[in-house]
């Protein structure tokens, strides 16, 4: 039952954009959405489909992963496009009842469902080849300048490692509980929305309770353990980078000059 | 009261890249009053066969036959199984989460939809039976005691009136105290009720002391399903699936081997005890 999620989705692989520093893929990944949305003609879609492509290819995970993500926003693609195709002003295309199809419509709708797809599939990417605890390495990294207008960087990207770390473990346990519980008979399946919620008390109660506990043992843990914040703390793999990262970093900057430099023709 | 279980098998993730074929082929039957020992090494199985005497894990192959009827029919009632098979998990103090200990030992028959009346004697006799005293009763569940919370647990269980009794390492985590109040609390439940109990644990010298029959299971299938003496006879082979003998199998093999006239059937040290005494009685 629980155990069919799969969570942060990675795809382990031998790529480079696997054994690429997260930085990169980081900046990269916004790099990309955000140019997203800086052209609006047909070049600029070539442009951003060559560079998606490619970068599919390099990351050596079956494509089929990567629509996956597509799956959870089918249906506001749908209104976006829906919208735009009927209610855009402009040169009437096709025309029936009390609908009108505009040129304009067609084109924005269109797009629209592109720009939305590449933004998917680009995201998806980025956590498909990265690990999560990569990524916040890297996030930590990045956001490492704001330490001086005193934003507790490391602390915030502390809390995020241990999360991450304790959701298959909590999940695990939930499953436990469910099964305890459900051999005394509890039902979580059946009944409204009210007694689906009421159902859920001999489940959360005995969840957080388990949560807090894991957290207390953890914290005396890492304390036994020297543990005193970030001041000074080294990492057993930093982040370095290598000619490979500078190489994806430039490849990043000619997309983005090139995708804005599109508009003009 | 009788489960029949029939070329039962369960493999997880069906399908999926993480497909584990967890038991195999498993044939049991289990009559009304038995206590029996269910041993085996870490991810032999056990824990996945327990999990399908009360129906929470369904068989990817084979039949459960519960009273004889059986278990995987769509008229089925499911919830009624288990009410009438018990199954308390390991470290089952976990599951505590009411307000007072009284209300979530009523957790469970509140469950089966029993009149507040039933609901609160059963609780309340199932609370006596694990032997926790009135004073616990509006107390927090966490405010007891680690043995305390663990009867409490059970007690929560015992309150559906199960014919059978299934309890996963009831022992784990406890004193060599905490360990035998528990184990004599199963006895004299017994005794009482007799009921069918199911016993899974690591100590072979809980299990030869107490049970009548022990099922050894070894990578998802069963290798022996006898009583102690007979199935501890074997145990060079038990270590080589992970598991052991009783300590005092082990002495009075290497007395024997030594040339004392010992029968090496003894399973508790009262036995060995008075084995020993039999033979230099003679020799006296």
């Amino acid at each position: 039952m629980i155990r069919d999620i799969t969570l942060g989705q990675y795809y382990p692989a031998e790529s480079i954009l696997h054994k690429m520093d997260p930085r990169v893929k980081l900046v990269g990944t916004l790099a990309f959405i955000i140019s997203l949305f800086l052209f609006d003609n047909v070049y600029g879609y070539v442009v951003a489909t060559i560079f998606l492509v490619m970068t599919i290819k390099v990351s050596k995970v079956p494509f089929s992963f990567m629509i996956k993500g597509l799956k959870a926003i089918v249906i506001l693609m749908l209104i976006t496009v829906i919208f735009n195709l009927f209610l855009t002003p402009g040169d009437a295309l096709v025309s029936f009842w009390k609908f009108t199809i505009t040129k304009q419509g067609l084109r924005t709708a269109v797009f629209m469902m592109i720009r939305l797809t590449y933004l998917i599939i680009g995201s998806s990417i980025m956590t498909l080849v990265t690990t999560p605890n990569n990524l916040t390495d890297g996030m930590e990294k990045l956001m490492n300048p704001l330490r001086l207008i005193k934003v507790p960087v490391h602390e915030v990207a502390m809390m995020m490692s241990i999360a991450l770390s304790f959701i298959p473990i909590l999940l695990e346990e939930t499953d436990k509980i469910m099964k305890a519980q459900m051999a005394r008979g509890a039902d979580f399946e059946s009944g409204n929305l009210i007694n689906k919620a009421k159902s859920l008390v001999p489940l959360l109660v005995p969840l957080f309770v388990s949560a807090f506990r894991r957290a207390n043992d953890l914290a005396m843990a890492m304390e036994a353990r020297c543990y005193r914040g970030g001041e000074g703390r080294t990492k057993m793999k930093p982040l370095i980078y290598h000619k490979r990262d500078f190489v994806a970093y430039i490849v990043i900057l000619i997309y983005f000059v090139g995708v804005i430099m599109v508009n003009y023709i | 009261m009788s489960i029949i279980i029939d070329h039962v098998s369960y493999i997880y993730s069906k399908g999926n890249a993480y497909e584990n074929k967890a038991i195999s082929d498993i044939n049991l039957k289990i009559e009304d009053g038995e206590f029996i020992g269910l041993i085996g090494h870490t991810g032999s199985g056990k824990s996945t066969l327990i999990q399908h005497l009360n129906g929470l894990l369904k068989a990817t192959g084979g039949k459960i036959y519960y009273n004889g009827e059986d278990i995987y029919d769509n008229d089925y009632n499911m919830k009624k199984l288990r009410s009438k098979v018990g199954l308390v998990f390991q470290y089952p103090e976990h599951q505590l989460f009411e307000i007072d200990v009284f209300q979530d030992v009523c957790f469970g028959p509140k469950n089966l939809g029993l009149s507040k009346k039933e609901v609160e004697l059963r609780a309340y006799t199932a609370l006596k039976q694990v032997g926790l005293a009135d004073e616990y009763f509006y107390q927090s569940p966490f405010d007891l005691s680690g043995g305390e919370k663990r009867r409490a647990a059970i007690a929560g269980v015992l309150a559906m009136q199960p014919e059978v009794l299934v309890l996963d390492e009831p022992t784990a985590g406890l004193d060599p105290k905490g360990c035998e109040e528990i184990l004599e609390l199963i006895v004299q439940l017994r005794k009482d009720t007799n009921i069918t109990v199911i016993l899974v644990s690591h100590s072979m010298e809980e299990v030869a002391k107490y049970v009548d029959r022990i099922i050894v299971m070894n990578q998802g299938g069963i290798a022996y399903d006898d009583t102690p003496g007979k199935v501890f006879m074997n145990y060079r082979e038990l270590e080589q699936i992970g598991l052991s003998a009783p300590q005092v199998t082990y002495v009075m093999n290497k007395l024997h081997d030594r040339g004392m006239p010992v029968r090496t059937t003894a399973l508790t040290v009262e036995e060995a005890k008075e084995e020993i005494l039999r033979v230099y009685g003679r020799h006296f």
